[in-house]
């Protein structure tokens, strides 16, 4: 990295929410009232135990507190950074009510896994090997959750990457820098890959392997592999130098390698998800003098979090609403963009003849979404539904093919990490419970087992004869 | 508004601009601390325990604590020795200070062997500095103990009436007696300091305690070289101790008017004047004041006028000893005394403490019926609320659960009336679950 690079990095990509101080925790877990039924664990997909793991924080057990939130969601460290958790944990907590800040759980959950991981504590264990094989296509979230919790169970596990040296999916190169670095993902994959997972990377199936080997080899199959490439504009001009998909752009920043990006003076990011929030605030923070965020339709129908939407103002982005791209313009390379007006009426868009305008620019970034991964499900026969999605049961992540399971992106269109850990939980109980029904699980596994519709409450006992009933 | 208040204090006829004094402690160790402490405004100050020369040798781990709730010092203990200065020195600054302070209160607390002897030379050395009295420490619990003093004395009523008589046979000025509260029922103690003659008794002194043992090395906490003995527990934690002993005294037919100068954790004025509606004519702190410095009774001087103000009292003798008589015996409570619990539905944040709180651990008398969209408000059922207070304790909110008084229309019946009429007139004010 050169030293230009080095100083874009430590001046504008300082961690959003930096680690807190010990003696900080311990005061922000106290605030923790520690609610019965706690809205913060049916508000996380992965229903982990917050008021408990605060406790635990605020008793001084890190590594226990860290193991409640690895049980529940194996991707806990990833999750404490990546996790939009103004929309989850953090926007159910009880505080709110009370006009009062939420608690940190975030940065709690980070200074629990943080110590975990810098003691290099392995809180699980494999149980002995059952003797059945299962195959995991895709080592992003959902699969390597899937993993982790299937060498719990027993089962061998080999997880088949395409990527030739780094796994981790959009959990390692899709998380905005400064919410998450690569190596944060990484340890966390590692560490769960010293469960005795067997990771092939570099391996595509249906071009490496083929599905019908698969299918032999393995007692069962479980796919998570996300989303395809970024959709494409369908316009003039998408093929110029300077025109970027929104992931690869964000990988390159995630690397640390600014040169084939370019300088820019006007980037132009197309789209308003929080993808492209993520590109608007990437290039003003590796340089680009103005960006431009533009969405064909209205503010009002942006799909990205406020508090994401208010990330990007705070960047000094600008904002471009009910414009359509019609072509981009340049020779070789980039040099403007011209866009339709639009309106949208009773929900349904417009484009408005007569007016179309250009906007100059020297790189155009498309965030407007991914393609769905055809091929391998249609490979394997599965039903997609009508958007592209492979179709599941819900409780059961099983695919219309009965050794094939699925989760993360494949099935739910590009939601969150946290998503994807849960679903890769869910399916690896699942895919046990098919495997071997009515076995039930070694030792060791009845708690994240019991997370993953959320834990009962209250057991309820019967009343003695001498009580009488106390609601009667 | 009214005249403004006087803060003036009149303990056992030991008098000081206002009631707030330094307890016997570090923070009255020297001359050079007291006159600051009057500076800033403290009305007395107990000095730190003389003993005979030569001076004891202190260890070099003195003090610990608890935090809890990440409030540092709720608890805090110490096993300091009395002062390990000469008492030439201490005597020396006692009559500077006096001298430079002449209306502040300078009380001397002492601590020799229980010989007539030994008290009579001491007290007689210690009237030469002009101190306006004595407070006799019977209380302190480690270390002096082991050697046959402090708590050893204050654990044995006849000991008590014995120091105690053979200070009064030299002094000229009042006599207090400083209680310790490692004891089964502080009143023996009380009656002996009144029939040895005492003009007054100080309480309570610290709890025999041990701070916790660190987890890593498995040693006590704040040790002596991985040892450590019982010390001295005070602080915010130990007040409601302090308060019962304080009113055990004041209502106690044998020692009631006997005047106390109340200590316990007493950190601001509000707590202060508590002991002081109990029974105390004056109050002592010493762990707020090493949490925190001198200058915390600025605070405690105008927080105490404030509400006197607001009040109406003009003089301290106003309002000492007013709650004292509600201090009862609990067969003298009424039973028919009803309160349940009312919980305010817009305070409310769904945080559901009170009702796991009264499921599993009280009554069962709270429900929420989850069914109504994710509700997670509350309900009392109020015909089954035994009003125990748990739910409106365990609450965040200010003002959310109300214990709120129902008529229940009987006449009142204590325990004592309804035993002499032979177990009847109990009219059911809730339901009890074991009928």
């Amino acid at each position: 990295m050169d030293s230009t690079t080095k100083k874009i990095f430590q001046e504008n990509f300082a961690e959003i929410k930096p680690a807190l101080r010990p003696e900080e925790a311990v005061i922000e877990a106290h605030r923790c009232l520690y609610c019965y039924d706690a809205p913060c664990i049916k508000a996380c997909p992965t229903h982990i135990d917050i008021p408990r793991f605060i406790k635990q924080i605020a008793s001084n057990n890190l590594t226990g507190s860290a193991k409640t939130i690895l049980e529940a969601n194996a991707l806990g460290h990833s999750c404490a950074r990546a996790c939009p958790v103004e929309v989850l944990c953090e926007g159910a907590c009880v505080y709110h009510d009370w006009q009062e800040k939420p608690i940190d759980i975030a940065r709690l959950q980070r200074r629990a896994t943080d110590h975990l991981n810098e003691t290099g504590t392995q809180p699980f264990r494999a149980a002995p090997d059952n003797g059945l094989r299962v195959a995991v296509i895709g080592g992003g979230p959902a699969g390597v959750s899937c993993a982790s919790y299937l060498r719990r169970l027993g089962y061998a596990v080999t997880i088949f990457e395409k990527h030739d040296s780094v796994p981790g999916g959009l959990n390692t190169f899709g998380i905005a820098e400064y919410k998450m670095t690569q190596k944060v993902s990484l340890d966390e994959f590692k560490r769960l890959f010293k469960l005795g997972i067997d990771v092939r990377m570099g391996v595509e199936i249906g071009k490496d392997v083929s599905v019908e080997k698969l299918l032999k080899d393995f007692a069962a199959v479980f796919v998570g592999i996300g989303l395809g490439e970024t959709h494409k504009l369908e316009i003039p001009g998408e093929g110029l130098r300077g025109v970027w998909d929104a992931l690869s752009f964000i990988r390159y920043v995630k690397e640390r390698d600014l040169g084939p990006l370019g300088k820019s003076e006007t980037t132009v990011v197309i789209g308003a998800g929080n993808t492209s929030i993520d590109a608007v605030t990437q290039s003003k923070r590796t340089g680009a003098k103005r960006v431009i965020m533009a969405y064909r339709r209205s503010e009002a129908d942006m799909g990205a979090y406020g508090f994401e939407y208010e990330l990007a103002q705070t960047d000094g982005a600008e904002f471009l609403w009910n414009a359509a791209p019609v072509r981009v313009i340049g020779k070789t390379k980039v040099e403007g963009i011209e866009f339709a007006r639009t309106k949208v009426v009773g929900g349904k868009l417009s484009v408005l003849k007569g007016q179309n305008f250009t906007i100059e620019c020297d790189r155009v970034i498309k965030a407007i979404g991914q393609t769905k991964h055809f091929a391998l499900a249609k490979g394997f026969g599965l039903a997609l539904a009508s958007d592209g999605r492979i179709k599941v049961e819900a409780e059961t992540l099983r695919t219309t093919h009965p050794k094939v399971f699925a989760g993360g992106d494949a099935i739910n269109g590009g939601k969150e990490v946290v998503n994807a850990a849960a679903d890769g939980k869910r399916a690896a109980w699942a895919i046990h419970n098919a495997l071997q029904p009515g076995v039930p699980a070694p030792e060791g596994n009845d708690y994240w087992i019991s997370t993953i519709d959320g834990r009962k409450v209250a057991p309820i006992m019967p009343k003695l004869p001498s009580e009488r009933a106390a609601h009667g | 508004m009214g005249k403004k208040p006087n803060l003036a204090a009149n303990c056992a006829g030991i008098k000081s601009p206002n009631p707030f004094w330094l307890a016997s402690a570090p923070p009255a160790n020297s001359g050079e601390q007291v006159m600051r402490a009057f500076e800033y405004g403290w009305g007395g100050a107990v000095w730190k325990t003389l003993g005979q020369d030569p001076p004891v040798i202190n260890q070099t781990s003195r003090y610990g604590a608890i935090d809890i709730g990440g409030q540092k010092i709720a608890g805090f203990n110490n096993i300091e020795l009395i002062t390990d200065r000469p008492l030439e020195d201490n005597l020396r600054e006692i009559t500077e200070v006096k001298k430079r302070f002449p209306k502040h209160a300078v009380v001397i607390s002492l601590m020799v062997p229980c010989e007539r002897k030994s008290w009579h030379d001491i007290v007689k050395r210690c009237l030469d500095t002009g101190a306006d009295g004595f407070e006799l420490n019977f209380g302190c619990p480690h270390g002096m103990s082991e050697r046959g003093m402090g708590a050893a004395v204050g654990q044995v009523p006849e000991y008590i009436k014995m120091v105690t008589e053979f200070v009064k046979e030299k002094s000229t000025i009042p006599v207090l007696v400083k209680l310790t509260p490692n004891i089964t029922d502080v009143r023996y103690a009380a009656r002996a300091a009144k029939a040895g003659g005492a003009d007054g008794v100080a309480l309570i002194n610290t709890i025999n305690s041990i701070m916790g043992v660190d987890l890593d090395t498995m040693k006590p906490k704040f040790a002596v070289g991985g040892k450590i003995s019982h010390g001295g527990y005070c602080g915010p934690a130990v007040k409601p101790i302090a308060l019962n002993m304080v009113s055990q005294i004041s209502t106690d037919p044998e020692t009631k008017g006997l005047p106390i100068s109340g200590i316990g954790g007493i950190s601001t004025w509000a707590d202060a004047v508590e002991f002081m509606l109990l029974g105390s004519s004056s109050v002592q702190l010493c762990t707020a004041v090493m949490h925190y410095g001198f200058r915390i009774v600025e605070e405690l001087n105008a927080g105490l006028e404030d509400w006197m103000e607001k009040q109406g009292f003009e003089t301290l003798d106003d309002f000492i000893g007013k709650t004292a008589p509600d201090i009862v015996d609990w067969k003298k409570l009424n039973l028919h005394h009803k309160t349940v619990a009312k919980i305010d539905h817009d305070k409310c944040i769904g945080c559901d403490l009170c009702f796991v709180a009264c499921n599993d651990t009280a009554h069962q008398c709270i429900t929420i019926d989850r069914k109504k969209n994710g509700n997670r408000k509350p309900v009392v059922i109020e015909e089954d609320c035994v009003g125990c207070n748990l739910c409106s304790l365990v609450c965040p909110v200010d003002g959310c659960i109300t214990m709120t008084e129902v008529k229940t229309g009987h006449k009142p019946l204590t325990w004592e009336e309804y035993t002499k009429n032979g177990f009847s007139g109990y009219k059911e004010v809730y339901k009890r679950m074991h009928g």
